[in-house]
């Protein structure tokens, strides 16, 4: 997994789905009409604010709610490489790896960020590097099994490996 | 390896897994009962599957979809979606496929006509699925390629969850329903006080729920962050399930000496009506405490939480005779057409009607924001539904406030969260 460097967009605790992408939206699958509306409840301008390769960071229980995919989906094609966030809602999680973003649970990260940082992220070694604040945090290392299946490119291509 | 004391999920899991233990923390692979999809998470879901180019399903009987949130089709690109869900049911002979007149609010649907049963291994693109844990089915919710994934392979994977325990005892006072009880419980650990872990519903109090309460009680583990929310099958569950179910149900219990993460107790008798004030479900306040009016705007009364027969006869009993306020819009979304069709019977729809209250057709509609009663800039609304997030049911500065349903009738008549005792009704029967 290769180096990830961005600028940060904070967050608070409990994002949830209906703010990542909300529902009068899901009458599309389009990640690119989708993203245009990512975080919108939130903050109306973030879609159009983001650029390429930023770091969404955010608190405790990020991505509670529905199970919609849309919401990885829309945070992935609005530019977005990477969410650290004190905990992740688990359904949430579960997409995020299905679907290829990568996400890092990180408390002490998640708190000491501010929007606008700088951030440098080694996803392998689980580093996060605060260019601005010239700090440095680890997170807890990803299960084995996660691992695995976003080396093979998230889920569907995990399991055809095994399936043919 | 030998037995071992296990919380009601480990033991269904382990028992499907055909294994004398599992332990919280291992990852298990495991074959899956049920699949579900709807008219949202259903279309990603098969643009997932037809990627892969296997044109094959691992099992046409075990897949579900229904065609519920925007139904009525609100326009064309939700017209569309239902489009590519009924060919995908066509090409692949999937039998459980529900659109139109056939349709209902899924999670209200697939028990009532006999689709899950206790024991089953079910998993739904859609977060309520955890509903079915109040059969006894470990039952949860996962994003559309989990659920593709398992169409491919009829087998999914999960974390074996840590259990919390959630004993309620005591006699409910009137009025007080499945519905304040896991309010209460979620405001009492937040959100994210059960992330990741299964929660197990037991106690004199929720032997004494009906099969609806205990759906709704089950349909919220979501809401505070729960894998699945686990009710052990009892006498209730077994004549609910008898001409319903088709296949022999797998009937488990917990062990007493089992591990939990946390053991909660709630004296039910305690407990006031409450309501779940904008914009966390665990905004919980007795609706007695709350310090001024809170004038309303519009009233909700269905979803997959409480848009059960039940729920709608605690309605009718507080509507009947009765007008909704002027400034109010009431809508009432029976979940099924089978529920619509008992209201009729039992003279409920009259009742609404004669108050001035709107009675939709089965769909999920407002609670998600979808359409057939969205808020505009500022307003507020009482709804039996499951989630106050914002802009959940419209207008990102809109405000939804989280009840059962006779908080949510009273209030409809008062024009402000009210409680039944302020229409000078005392005794619910
Ligand atoms: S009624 Fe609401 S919560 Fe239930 S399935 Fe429909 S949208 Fe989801």
């Amino acid at each position: 997994m290769k180096k990830i460097k961005g600028k940060a967009w904070k967050f608070g605790d409990n994002i949830d789905t209906d703010v990542i992408i909300p529902a009068r939206y899901l009458n599309t699958t389009d990640p690119e009409e989708l993203a245009k509306h990512c975080m919108e409840d939130a903050d109306p301008a973030f879609a159009s604010k983001v650029n390429k390769g930023d770091i969404i960071v955010a608190g405790r229980n990020f991505g509670c709610g529905s199970s919609r995919e849309h919401a990885p989906i829309a945070i992935k094609a609005c530019g977005i490489s990477c969410v650290i966030a004190e905990s992740f809602a688990r359904i949430f999680y579960r997409n995020a790896f299905n679907t290829g973003l990568l996400i890092l649970e990180c408390p002490e990260a998640a708190s000491e960020i501010e929007t606008g940082d700088e951030l440098e992220i080694y996803p392998e070694e689980g580093k996060i590097i605060n260019l601005t604040k010239n700090k440095i945090y680890h997170t807890k290392p990803l299960p084995s099994f996660m691992k695995e299946i976003l080396e093979d490119g998230g889920l569907i291509p995990h399991i055809m490996k095994k399936f043919r | 390896m030998k037995k071992r004391p296990m919380t009601l999920a480990e033991k269904i899991l382990a028992t499907k897994l055909n294994r004398p233990y599992v332990e919280p923390g291992e990852l298990v692979e495991i074959s899956v009962d049920l699949t579900l999809a709807n008219d949202i998470t259903g279309p990603l879901a098969i643009k997932v599957f037809e990627k892969t180019g296997i044109n094959k399903v691992f099992d046409p009987k075990k897949i579900v979809l229904v065609m519920d949130h925007f139904t009525p089709n609100k326009d064309i690109k939700s017209a569309e979606q239902v489009r590519v869900c009924r060919e995908f049911a066509r090409k692949y002979g999937i039998l459980h496929y529900y659109e139109g007149g056939r349709c209902g609010i899924e999670h209200a649907l697939l028990p009532e006509i006999g689709l899950v049963g206790p024991g089953d291994i079910v998993i739904g693109a859609d977060s309520h699925t955890c509903t079915y844990g109040a059969l006894g089915a470990f039952a949860t919710g996962v994003g559309s390629t989990d659920l593709a994934g398992a169409w491919i392979t009829g087998k999914t994977w999960f974390k074996v969850p840590e259990t919390i325990k959630f004993i309620y005892y005591g006699k409910p006072k009137p009025w007080i329903t499945g519905k304040d009880l896991i309010l209460y419980t979620i405001g009492d650990i937040g959100v994210d006080g059960a992330l990741y872990k299964a929660m197990e519903f037991t106690g004199e109090a929720i032997k004494n729920l009906s099969m609806a309460e205990r759906f709704t009680m089950s349909n919220m583990a979501i809401e505070a962050g729960g894998k699945v929310g686990l009710i052990e099958p009892d006498k209730k569950n077994l004549s609910y399930i008898k001409n319903r179910l088709k296949r022999e149900a797998l009937i488990l219990k917990a062990d007493k000496k089992a591990k939990y993460a946390d053991i909660k107790e709630y004296d039910v008798s305690k407990l006031d009506l409450v309501v779940a004030l904008p914009h966390l479900p665990s905004n919980v306040r007795f609706v007695k405490e709350l310090p001024q009016k809170i004038y309303i705007d519009q009233v909700v009364i269905g979803s997959c939480t409480n848009g059960r027969l039940e729920d709608l006869a605690i309605a009718a009993k507080i509507l009947k005779g009765r007008k909704v306020n002027p400034n109010v819009r009431c809508i009432i979304i029976p979940a099924t057409p089978n529920v619509y069709y008992e209201a009729i019977k039992k003279d409920y729809l009259r009742i609404f009607i004669e108050a001035g209250a709107i009675v939709s057709p089965p769909t999920c509609g407002p609670c998600l924001g979808g359409h057939m009663g969205i808020l505009a800039k500022g307003e507020r609304a009482v709804a039996t539904t499951n989630r106050n997030f914002i802009g959940r049911m419209g207008h990102p500065e809109s405000e939804v406030y989280l009840a059962g349903p006779a908080v949510a009738a009273a209030s409809a008549v008062l024009g402000y969260i009210a409680i039944p005792e302020e229409l000078g009704l005392k005794e619910e029967d």
